[in-house]
């Protein structure tokens, strides 16, 4: 399965549920004003899948320690926000009790600030941590990754500097009732949006081709002449950026900041990535999207029904999913409509071919 | 910490023996586990991450048979053929079927049926910590410096038994035979008449027995928690992956030197940081093993 898209160029069609898509998500949250917060968390949802992805799916290394970037993101940001007008330690040390009265400009740039941080400290612990990891493949990496994510929500656990298993309760969002979910859904959505095209870019180019080549044969393509450390590393730094930025405005968006549930959660968040992936069909720019799209209502559903079974009903998903349903759902769909496959089909691989990647 | 250091280094060294002795009757316990692991891993491809979950299940059932006034000791047998049971189910649900499939399919698989099994034992027997009381005494030593329970030996010394059993049943019968001929090539097993599928059943049922065994032991000497499989899962990958497959005086080592690292990473730093550590030491081996490829690398060059 190499990527479905090319470049910029879409058919007519295609410009048209891009577009369709779009003005939906615009709409959401004015037509559903009492649940925008969960659709802004729908839209990191989606993020979360498209990140894991391009690991994932394109190049074959199955992480299970991705959400290390999300929480990650998240603390940076807060610690950020909170040190250009205050002590952290003495802040976070209250617990909530102080309330530091954030003005709009101190806010909004403790913000900007903690999302350019929150961008730039997981692609660094990224690029640091690939030299560490990527000398284990298949299940190795797996667990590897996961460990890593385990560490980082215990030691955040424990550091006291950051509050520790108390959390952080964030500063105040300085608008007034309703702005806040507003302001946040707009900036979740741009993320992903920005997310997906950065992505559709990126594997229209030479970019795609490496990375297919390492998941297919990795000692191969290195005999080829091909840098796979390095497209390593820049495949898991371009998931840390998204990741760590998504877990900025996440944190901002729930108010209140804490390592097991809120920042790394591997066993929901961290598989959510994983089980979302795979049902859209890894390897696929729009199956991610497809597959959280569809999880999200399924964990709507199990969530409000089966409240106490959500999770028994989350790891039978997984299992389903992975044992009888393994290509997922655009998997299935290329084998049942290949015709709506063929005109995309061709163009990334042959066209980055004669090119050289300057298509 | 540094108060912990300056206890074990000057003021009661005494203490070190408390802790060895804790850490290896815990690491052989880790060393079962990481045991059944390596069986699994070695004969089926597949990498159990539901491992942990499978010993709090074994620990859970003897607290209900302990209930029921059973003995855990002697729970160890009805517990294990429940767990051989299941373990078949698992094998012809859902192991069968990513077996032929590749690596990370039977990593997440599992890792599904991890978070299925944790929930249910969480719905089942609610979040608590619990153990099963055994009712033995204390062994003392040193004028009560030094302090052990006396089923921390007797589990070592089940433990113990239960690797004989396992290695003498590998060496000697016809199923064991049969089960290191399908670990070393499937195919010629095949050829000679071995039933392969039969042979794969067997081993997840017994692994899955191996870890009910040590969800007993667990239960006896520790404490048993529906999400504290994960914990499980994680050493015993950290105690294989150092160790290598089919290794299995270095499995055993690897064990007792973990379990020993634990009590007194956990003494010294504080326990919150025992899964800290258990990481930082994968890590730690993992860099040690790039560091002699690079090597290796360079030789090459």
């Amino acid at each position: 399965m190499s990527a479905l898209t090319s470049s910029f160029a879409m058919t007519r069609r295609s410009l048209a549920l891009h577009l369709a898509l779009l003005a939906a998500g615009v709409a959401a949250p004015f037509v559903f004003p009492g649940h925008t917060i969960q659709i802004a968390i729908f839209w990191v949802f989606v993020l979360f899948a498209l990140t894991w992805d391009i690991m994932g799916g394109q190049m074959g290394y199955n992480s299970l320690g991705n959400i290390l970037f999300f929480g990650l993101g998240m603390y940076v940001c807060a610690v950020a926000q909170i040190a250009i007008v205050y002590d952290v330690a003495q802040y976070t040390a209250a617990n909530g009790a102080v309330r530091v009265d954030f003005s709009p400009k101190e806010y909004f740039q403790g913000l900007a600030l903690g999302i350019v941080l929150s961008a730039l400290v997981p692609v660094l612990f990224a690029v640091v941590l690939s030299w560490v990891l990527f000398g284990l493949r298949g299940p190795y990496y797996a667990i590897g990754t996961l460990g890593v994510a385990i560490a980082a929500a215990e030691l955040t656990n424990s550091w006291n500097y950051v509050g520790g298993g108390m959390g952080i309760a964030m500063p105040v969002f300085p608008g007034g009732p309703g702005m806040r979910e507003r302001f946040f859904y707009a900036a979740c959505m741009l993320a992903t949006v920005l997310c997906y095209l950065f992505l559709r870019w990126l594997y229209s180019k030479r970019f795609s081709l490496a990375v297919n080549a390492i998941r297919d044969d990795e000692d191969k393509a290195e005999a080829l002449g091909l840098h796979t450390s390095r497209y390593k590393m820049v495949a898991w730094a371009v998931s840390a950026f998204f990741l760590g930025i998504a877990g900025a405005l996440f944190g901002n968006m729930t108010g209140f900041i804490e390592p097991m549930e809120t920042a790394f959660p591997t066993l929901t968040f961290g598989i959510f990535m994983v089980a979302m992936t795979l049902l859209g069909g890894k390897g696929t720019l729009w199956g991610p999207i497809v597959g959280s799209t569809l999880f999200y209502a399924l964990r709507e559903v199990t969530w409000t029904y089966l409240l106490g079974w959500q999770y028994v009903a989350l790891g039978v998903l997984i299992i389903i999913n992975v044992v009888y349903f393994q290509q997922g759902i655009m998997g299935w769909l290329r084998q049942r409509r290949p015709q709506w496959f063929a005109s995309r089909a061709e163009t990334p691989a042959s066209k980055a071919l004669e090119t050289g990647g300057k298509a | 910490m540094w108060d912990s250091l300056q206890i074990l280094a000057v003021a009661a060294p005494v203490f070190n023996v408390q802790l060895l002795l804790n850490g290896i009757t815990v690491g052989a316990i880790f060393g079962l586990v990481a045991y059944g692991l390596a069986l699994v891993w070695g004969v089926t491809s597949v990498k159990n991450l539901s491992q942990g979950d499978l010993v709090m299940m074994g620990g859970y059932l003897a607290y209900e048979f302990a209930k029921h006034g059973l003995h855990p000791i002697l729970a160890l047998l009805p517990v294990s053929l429940l767990m051989f049971g299941f373990g078949w189910l698992l094998y012809r649900l859902i192991i069968r079927r990513v077996i032929q499939l590749d690596l990370f399919t039977s990593l997440l698989a599992t890792f599904g049926l991890a978070i299925t099994i944790q929930q249910l034992l969480n719905i089942a027997f609610g979040p608590d910590v619990r153990t099963v009381r055994s009712g033995f005494g204390n062994f003392e030593l040193f004028d009560g410096m030094v302090e052990i329970t006396q089923i921390k030996l007797i589990a070592f010394g089940l433990c113990v038994l239960l690797a004989i059993a396992m290695v003498l049943f590998l060496k000697k019968s016809r199923m064991g035979q049969a089960i290191r001929a399908t670990a070393q090539d499937p195919r010629a097993a095949r050829v000679v008449g071995v039933n392969t599928d039969t042979v794969y059943a067997m081993t997840f049922s017994i692994n899955a027995a191996i870890c009910g065994a040590a969800g007993v032991l667990i239960a006896m000497i520790w404490v048993i928690q529906p999400f504290y499989g994960i914990a499980y899962s994680v050493r015993a990958f950290v105690i294989v992956t150092a160790a290598g497959l089919g290794n299995l005086p270095g499995v055993i080592v690897t064990a007792l030197g973990l379990g020993v690292i634990e009590q007194y990473s956990g003494f010294v730093l504080g326990a919150q940081f025992q899964q800290a550590t258990i990481v930082g030491l994968l890590l730690a081996i993992l860099i040690w093993r790039q560091l002699a490829l690079l090597r290796h690398r360079k030789a090459l060059q």
